[in-house]
């Protein structure tokens, strides 16, 4: 136990001594999170458009007003002649013009509809969409408004409705992204380096010809990255429930064990790379390009597995992080409790069980 | 026997490391391996100290089978290989306390075995191995090496790209350690290291030229040997590897060593040859055969 | 005509308070072979440095091949060879393209590279490996053909950074013929080591100790003077003072 103690020791001199991985350990969870969080967005805010109306009655004006009244839409200026909406987009000025028909109301009321045109700046197609959603979603509250005061029987009015993060805040999408690939890329990628430094340097020759057991040395060399990912996931928790008012809906504590397991997966996968590679840099390479876009593109976490051509969808399977992707989301979003993850958990308990018996498999305890 | 070796042979894909290494060191001794980079020593330091298994043969290290009992030699010999291999982010201090807490003593139990070599760095104690000059971290690394008081001493190439006086004072302290009854093997490419040792093996291209005292393997030199020199060294190599008598040419510092093939051999003859090839200030002497005289003449 | 290829007066270096070459004077002549002993971190690889060009003294004078250190380092680059221990040839390469290599980065003509290439493979016996690749070759090798490569375009001066470290005997006395020959012909050798049996083989060699040059004489002189029997003990000697 003394001599586990004094290697563990040693690890954590090894990570506070490295300013580069303490940048890596540290710095980087909480960059990419605000990196995430502010940056890439698929909300709008405030965008500015302008209003051509050629009815200039009740209902155009009442309108007007509950657009600018929303958070989303700020209504920079009103144009009075069709002539001037191609100008205004070439200036750059708004992103979008609604163009109210003449005599709205009248053929409101006199023809049950009455039509808006909405001319968006598709040179940035997500937010054209996005901004017509919204003004479609405004238009329809605005007619069920209406229709409340008049009975039609046998009408069918489909709603769509947004559940569990009805805010639709993006950055409640990509806090279990980030977390995944943070825990996936600390926990295998420094394993993995730490352990083919001690080969580079040579120091592994002198570890192996000890008395130390290889099952020490691989628990050593683990253990400061499991406390310190543990650290990291608590870090991030932290900053999304605090800077982006991210609910956390399910238990913390089942949170919690699930991420050890997927933390402790992340090492053992970090000790096989390790097995294979000599030097620190084919420990980096492999860790970026077999693990780390693995999780970015094919784990769900930004494009939709459901949407993936067949093969890949087969391929996410063997992704832990997809699993743990599943799992977090149920748990932060949905607040449901183990019985509705336990297949998922089971998934990624039999991977971990798994990947750690191939690496102590796969450890040398001699050279070739 | 603290070491014995037999029959060992090694290869990787296409090349022969080892072939047929036979030998053994008594307890005690300081046995050296001599041979140049590739000579195949760090391969068998490497299957002495159980990190490789030999094609073929055996060996067995302080009583302990190197394939069979590998864990019990790992807790009985040190084992300082050819690279530096401390952990450079770590202070003197701090490195010495994690090999003698991974090999479960402290550094107060066997600080008598390392204490001549620690007080000459222990002034720097705190400072990293990094920072170190080679000859220093060579103590520290050999402090690391001693501090489980080892039975066997592995050092593979200890002396490599240390400067003369590290080396001195390194050899001093082998000499020393030697005394405290630790067998000591030693290998290393400087032939003038040789003379260090009680026995040596000459080791080339993975095969033992041969093993001795290196007082003995010099006086096995088969021939007389002669300093020659004169005001030309390159005219003086080329008229010597010209001249059809000879058995050997090899530049030697500031003279040229010379044997002959004849055994009635007269140098006055060879000076009279040199003068026709326009050399002057001709000197031959008759000299001692130094361990590199044998040791090129068993590999020629 | 000046015999001197090498002219250095006072040179020093200073890192800030430390000066790790502290006023060295000393010359080289055409042809001689120049051992630059000294202890790790005496000062050599320093004043190295600012003898091929790549580092500027920070006061002193330094004459290179008939150029100025302070002024004239690009001339200094074209004139000198240069083979340190830690690189010398590309593992990747086959002989004959490291031997193209070279001479195309020293500006040789085609034509002479390929009279050059061929009879730099005959006199190093190098026939039947000539299109392998260099990493097949044994250390001994390499390092012969790496000297004879560094010296492709025959420079004045060729500067040798621990050349023989850990090759077999024989090999190292063919590569002392080689060095003996190219000082035959006139290309002076500057050879740095802390082996002291390497400082043997030198017309002249000059110790250093902690920036100063504290010996300068040939070899036989200076183990006269120490009343030492090899190199290796006029070194110890100096260095324990």
């Amino acid at each position: 136990m003394k001599r586990f103690i004094g290697f563990i020791k040693k690890e954590f001199y090894h990570i506070f001594r490295d300013k580069r991985s303490l940048f890596i350990l540290f710095g980087m969870p909480i960059a990419q999170i605000l990196l995430f969080g502010f940056a890439i967005t698929n909300e709008i805010n405030n965008v500015d458009i302008a209003i051509l109306d050629h009815s200039k009655d009740a209902t155009t004006k009442e309108i007007i007003a509950k657009i600018a009244a929303s958070e989303y839409f700020s209504i920079k200026q009103i144009i009075e002649k069709e002539s001037d909406i191609e100008s205004i987009f070439k200036k750059g000025k708004v992103k979008a013009v609604l163009n109210f028909e003449k005599d709205f109301s009248k053929n409101l009321i006199k023809e049950n509809k009455a039509s808006i045109q909405i001319i968006t700046d598709a040179t940035d197609p997500n937010t054209a969409n996005t901004i017509s959603n919204f003004v479609n979603a405004i238009l329809q509250k605005y007619q069920k408004q209406l229709n409340k005061k008049i009975t039609i029987v046998y009408q069918i009015i489909p709603e769509s409705r947004m559940i569990y993060n009805t805010e639709l805040k993006s950055v409640y999408m990509f806090v279990p992204g980030v977390m995944t690939i943070i825990l996936m890329l600390v926990s295998a990628m420094m394993t993995s380096i730490s352990i083919t430094r001690e080969k580079e340097l040579g120091t592994m020759e002198i570890l192996l010809v000890s008395p130390l057991k290889p099952i020490q040395v691989i628990i050593g060399k683990v253990f400061p990255y499991i406390f310190l990912s543990i650290i990291n996931a608590i870090v991030i928790v932290l900053l999304s429930i605090f800077i982006f008012k991210m609910p956390v809906q399910g238990s913390l504590f089942l949170l919690g064990l699930e991420s050890v397991l997927f933390i402790i997966s992340a090492l053992a996968l970090g000790i096989l790379i390790s097995t294979v590679s000599e030097t620190q840099q084919t420990a980096m390479m492999i860790s970026l390009m077999g693990l780390m876009l693995p999780v970015i593109l094919l784990s769900g976490f930004i494009f939709p597995i459901s949407s993936m051509p067949f093969p890949l969808q087969v391929i996410s399977n063997i992704i832990p992080a997809k699993w743990f992707i599943i799992i977090i989301k149920a748990i932060m979003l949905k607040g449901v409790g183990l019985q509705f993850v336990w297949k998922e958990t089971l998934i990624l308990l039999g991977m971990t069980v798994f990947f750690i018996a191939l690496s102590v498999k796969k450890y040398k305890i001699r050279l070739e | 026997m603290s070491i014995s070796v037999s029959n060992i042979s090694k290869s990787y894909k296409n090349v022969t490391a080892l072939q047929d290494i036979s030998f053994e060191v008594k307890k005690g001794e300081l046995f050296g391996l001599i041979g140049p980079d590739g000579a195949g020593k760090t391969t068998l330091f490497r299957i002495l100290t159980t990190l490789l298994f030999a094609d073929k043969g055996s060996a067995i290290v302080a009583n302990y089978d190197v394939v069979k009992d590998y864990k019990s030699i790992r807790n009985s010999v040190g084992y300082m290989p050819g690279k530096f291999s401390l952990y450079q982010d770590l202070t003197i201090e701090e490195n010495l306390n994690f090999f003698a807490t991974i090999f479960g003593t402290t550094i107060e139990e066997n600080y008598d075995l390392i204490k001549d070599i620690y007080i000459q760095i222990a002034p720097f104690k705190d400072r990293k191995a990094g920072k170190l000059s080679g000859g220093m971290k060579q103590k520290l690394a050999l402090c690391c090496a001693l501090i489980h008081k080892p039975e066997v001493l592995f050092l593979d190439e200890p002396t490599t790209g240390v400067d003369p006086v590290s080396r001195k004072e390194f050899w001093d302290m082998l000499k020393r350690l030697q005394k405290k009854d630790i067998t000591i093997l030693v290998s290393t490419p400087y032939m003038d290291e040789a003379e260090l040792c009680d026995r040596i093996a000459l080791i080339q291209d993975g095969k033992i030229l041969e093993i001795d005292t290196p007082e003995s393997i010099v006086k096995h030199y088969p021939k007389p040997i002669y300093n020659v020199s004169a005001n030309n060294m390159y005219q003086l190599i080329n008229s010597l590897n010209a001249y059809e008598f000879n058995h050997s040419v090899y530049p030697f510092g500031e003279f040229v060593h010379y044997t002959d093939s004849r055994t009635d051999f007269n140098p006055e003859d060879l000076k009279a040859y040199l003068k026709t090839k326009k050399l002057s200030n001709i000197a031959i002497e008759i000299t001692k055969a130094t361990i590199e005289d044998t040791f090129m003449e068993l590999a020629k | 005509m000046n015999n001197k290829v090498i002219q250095v007066e006072g040179l020093t270096k200073m890192f800030g308070d430390f000066a790790a070459v502290n006023a060295i004077t000393f010359e080289v002549e055409k042809g001689e072979i120049f051992g630059f002993l000294g202890a790790n971190g005496a000062g050599k690889t320093t004043a190295m440095k600012m003898l091929i060009g790549i580092s500027i003294p920070t006061a002193g004078k330094a004459n290179v091949a008939g150029f100025d250190v302070f002024t004239q380092a690009e001339e200094i680059k074209k004139n000198i060879g240069y083979m340190s221990q830690k690189f010398a040839l590309y593992d990747d390469l086959t002989v004959k393209e490291n031997i193209a290599f070279f001479g195309g980065i020293y500006g040789l003509p085609r034509k002479r590279i390929k009279e050059k290439s061929k009879a730099l493979i005959e006199e190093l016996g190098l026939e039947k490996v000539a299109n392998k690749l260099v990493a097949a070759l044994p250390l001994g090798w390499k390092q012969k053909l790496s000297f004879s490569v560094s010296i492709i375009h025959d420079p004045k001066i060729v500067f040798l950074d621990e050349p023989t470290g850990g090759v077999d005997p024989i090999t190292r006395r063919q590569f002392w013929e080689l060095i003996y020959k190219a000082s035959h012909n006139g290309t002076t050798v500057f050879v740095t080591t802390h082996y002291m049996d390497e400082a043997e083989y030198c017309d002249r060699v000059s110790i250093m100790v902690d920036g100063k040059i504290e010996a300068l004489d040939t070899p036989k002189k200076l183990k006269e003077q120490f009343n030492a029997a090899n190199m290796n003990d006029v070194f110890l000697k100096l260095a324990r003072g």
